[in-house]
């Protein structure tokens, strides 16, 4: 299998840019959601919804617009990305505690200001709890791009399957799984410093 | 009923109970103080075997506890613990029936039983069994695990800190009511606290323990005159007065009302009854004591709608608050009036002594507790 | 062909898919409550034992769907059993987890309390831990079932049926009519199961536990 680097090159590629429009995408829906009163809950409401579409068929759905390929499991991941970003974005923000509220007010910082200088950056730990639990997930499902004609890990994985060969299928797997567990271990290390700081 | 026989308890090298040994009687309330970690709380469910000694022997009615299968031990013996006792997905009831249920008795039976200790705690069984613990307030709560541990007519019942995370009055009327029902009931309770107030008001005996030893056992009235050890004196502190004078400021009542001059009559008049007395303690603008008025004197020589300040009499005897309480007795005997003023050194209005503030402090001092 | 020609002409195949779909997940959820429970009881027994079952149960997690099946696959052929083995082995840790968790995170004064007062650990579990915990139990149970309906899909790639098979027709033939028919049923079914369990979740919950947190 030398064609394994290039694999785990192209799953990382694709998990990575899913990720970082769906930070962007989902810092800017927990914000709305906690500026926003009427909005919060049918935002809140809507990424669960989406949590909840079997992978297989969002991403089915999704490839009758995108077509076969890499953008549709990029929009795919996207999609299941949010949830626990905006999560926790609107926890962390709505948790910032009144007093520095208060006291960003009182400095007569504007509400982007606040939201900026002090909200984001205090509630940062709990965001970046959600992305790491984003690009786990993520890590797993992109396996399924393979079947909508995407790349990556699920390549050889598929063609495994397909031609029942044990190695081919692990060839793909391990990766995926070391993968997953490296980031999550390296990103929750992170995590604990920054909640210390 | 209770015998401790050189009980040793260690958690690794740290020694909790040390060769622990004495004896509870039937119908006692005995209660274990000490500073934490002295081994009170280890004594206690050492009792019910929560927790199992590493060396002596444990006696409950003659039978060494360690020979009893512990889940029967403790059906006989009641066990309270601190607020959150009650099982949450049970009702009142469901709760106070709990041990009965386990003990297999017939359902009319307990749900007797169940009415009956509602009742004892005037707690209507219509209104309150269906109840959800969460759905009642703390000391009603606690209530109802004092009645959970009685329902099934233990001898014996432990009470680990029932009352620690409760209001203070709400604690002093629970008090009452497990003291009344233990008279009534005639039950050995052993109790655990840090609250020398709350030992000297219920125990029939008080076992004092410091790091797994005990350092008195005595009834309140012999450890308050003679206390084994520095440290038990320090725990009596203010119940204790070997014979220190007491002032006018430890007799009085220091929640006065107090009134301007510049009232008018007609309002203090009102006043007074509202407030169901009759004189009226009247001051300067700077606060400073300026006489008395009572009803009669408005009612022979004021007219309507003068000031009070014309009105005053000095005929309340006065102390200093640093004045020995004796004096201001003797003066409360002789008084007209029948209360004594307190004034502070800058002559303002520190409390008054009334026959009834006099009463309770000296019922504090002669037999303890804060009956105020 | 429009879509709801599609769906009348092929009524009785997207049926007979929903309910394969169906079967699939309640027999996955089944197996996977009837090995998770007990285990997470015995857990919430034996703690120190608990960490490295729940990191392995964790590390099993993360391993792809489509991974899984294919071993199975490779081990057992293509049909239901293996499809069944995956998706039960996928539904038991978030049962697994939420029943250890249920039981540990009692508040330890209702332990001591029904210790204290006689009960043996028998009826310790079931009078006073299982009522407290069932809540997050049936929280565990809806995230199970969210998880196995997504996952089930999967299954029609190793011949196991379900809506799966519908989706994955429609995929390698580039047919729209066979993936929404296949998607929007999938899709609907997790989302009303969702509700559906959230719902009994809070049902069931005790009216004494409501108040405070379940």
């Amino acid at each position: 299998m030398n064609n394994l680097p290039n694999y785990i090159l192209e799953h990382l590629v694709i998990v990575l840019i899913a990720t970082a429009i769906a930070v962007v995408i989902g810092i800017l829906l927990g914000v709305i959601a906690y500026w926003v009163k009427w909005a919060e809950q049918a935002i809140l409401w809507l990424v669960e919804i989406i949590q909840t579409i079997p992978s297989l068929a969002l991403l089915a759905l999704l490839m009758i617009f995108f077509g076969l390929g890499n953008p549709t499991i990029i929009a795919g991941l996207v999609l299941y990305a949010l949830m626990p970003i905006v999560r926790n974005a609107h926890i962390g923000l709505t948790g910032v505690e009144n007093h520095l509220k208060d006291a960003a007010k009182g400095m007569g910082m504007s509400r982007l200001q606040r939201l900026v200088k002090v909200e984001i950056p205090l509630s940062f730990p709990l965001i970046f709890s959600g992305i790491r639990i984003s690009v786990v997930n993520s890590l797993s499902i992109a396996v399924m791009g393979v079947l909508i004609g995407a790349g990556g890990l699920g390549f050889p994985v598929y063609r495994g399957i397909q031609t029942n060969n044990m190695e081919m299928i692990l060839t793909g797997a391990i990766p995926v799984v070391l993968m997953a567990l490296v980031f999550d271990h390296l990103m929750n290390r992170f995590e604990k410093k920054l909640m210390r700081s | 009923m209770i015998r401790f026989e050189s009980v040793t308890k260690k958690y690794g090298k740290k020694t909790i109970l040390n060769k622990l040994s004495f004896e509870i009687n039937q119908g006692d309330f005995v209660v274990l103080i000490g500073p934490s970690g002295c081994g009170k709380t280890t004594t206690l469910k050492s009792i019910n075997r929560l927790i199992e000694p590493d060396g002596g022997k444990i006696y409950v009615d003659g039978r060494d506890i360690m020979k009893e299968n512990p889940v029967e031990l403790r059906r006989k013996i009641g066990y309270v613990i601190q607020q959150i006792g009650l099982f949450p997905n049970m009702t009142v009831e469901q709760n106070i029936a709990v041990v009965p249920k386990l003990l297999k008795v017939p359902k009319e039976e307990w749900q007797q039983r169940v009415k009956d200790l509602l009742n004892l705690v005037a707690m209507p069984y219509e209104e309150n069994a269906h109840m959800y613990p969460s759905e009642l307030s703390g000391g009603q709560q606690q209530r109802i695990g004092v009645l959970r541990a009685l329902a099934a007519s233990p001898p014996i019942v432990l009470m680990d800190e029932p009352f620690g995370a409760l209001d203070p009055l709400t604690r002093d009327s629970l008090q009452e009511e497990v003291k009344k029902l233990q008279k009534k009931l005639k039950k050995t309770i052993v109790f655990v606290t840090h609250d020398m107030d709350e030992a000297l008001r219920m125990a029939d005996v008080v076992i004092f323990m410091d790091q797994g030893e005990i350092v008195q056992m005595a009834s309140p009235e012999e450890m308050l005159q003679n206390p084994a050890s520095p440290l038990v004196k320090s725990f009596l502190g203010k119940h204790l007065n070997n014979g220190a004078v007491l002032l006018a400021s430890d007799v009085m009542k220091s929640r006065v009302l107090k009134v301007h001059r510049e009232m008018q009559t007609l309002q203090s008049v009102e006043l007074m009854r509202n407030r169901d007395v009759n004189s009226l303690i009247v001051i300067n603008d700077d606060e400073t004591y300026a006489g008395t008025i009572s009803i009669e004197r408005i009612k022979s020589a004021g007219k309507a709608g003068t000031q009070i300040g014309g009105l005053l009499t000095m005929e309340a005897p006065v102390v200093q608050v640093s004045d020995p309480a004796q004096s201001a007795f003797e003066l409360l005997m002789e008084s007209p009036t029948g209360y004594v003023i307190v004034l502070h050194e800058d002559q303002t209005v520190a409390g008054l002594i009334t026959k009834t503030s006099m009463a309770k402090a000296m019922g504090e001092t002669l037999w303890g507790g804060d009956a105020v | 062909m429009s879509f709801t020609e599609f769906i009348q002409l092929n009524q009785r195949e997207i049926m007979s898919s929903l309910f394969q779909h169906l079967s699939l997940v309640f027999w996955a959820v089944a197996i996977g409550m009837v090995i998770a429970v007990p285990v997470g009881i015995i857990l919430s027994r034996h703690r120190k034992m608990a960490a490295p079952v729940l990191a392995f149960a964790g590390t099993i997690q993360t391993i792809p769907g489509l991974v899984m099946l294919g071993i199975a696959l490779i081990f057992w052929g293509i049909g239901t059993k293996p499809a069944l083995i995956v998706l039960s082995l996928y539904a038991i840790l978030p049962i697994l987890r939420n029943t250890y968790t249920g039981i540990t995170d009692i508040n330890p004064g209702y332990v001591e309390a029904a210790r204290g007062i006689g009960m043996t650990s028998m009826q310790r579990l079931l009078k006073v831990e299982l009522p407290i915990a069932t809540p997050t139990i049936i929280g565990g149970i809806r995230i199970s079932t969210v998880y196995i309906i997504s996952w089930a899909t999967l299954a029609g790639l190793i011949g196991a049926g379900g809506l799966g098979d519908l989706i994955w027709t429609g995929l390698s033939t580039y047919n729209t009519n066979y993936i929404l028919a296949g998607a929007v049923p999938s899709a609907i079914m997790a989302i009303l199961f969702n509700l559906l369990i959230g719902g009994l979740q809070r049902g069931i919950t005790p009216r004494g536990l409501r108040r405070v947190n379940p």
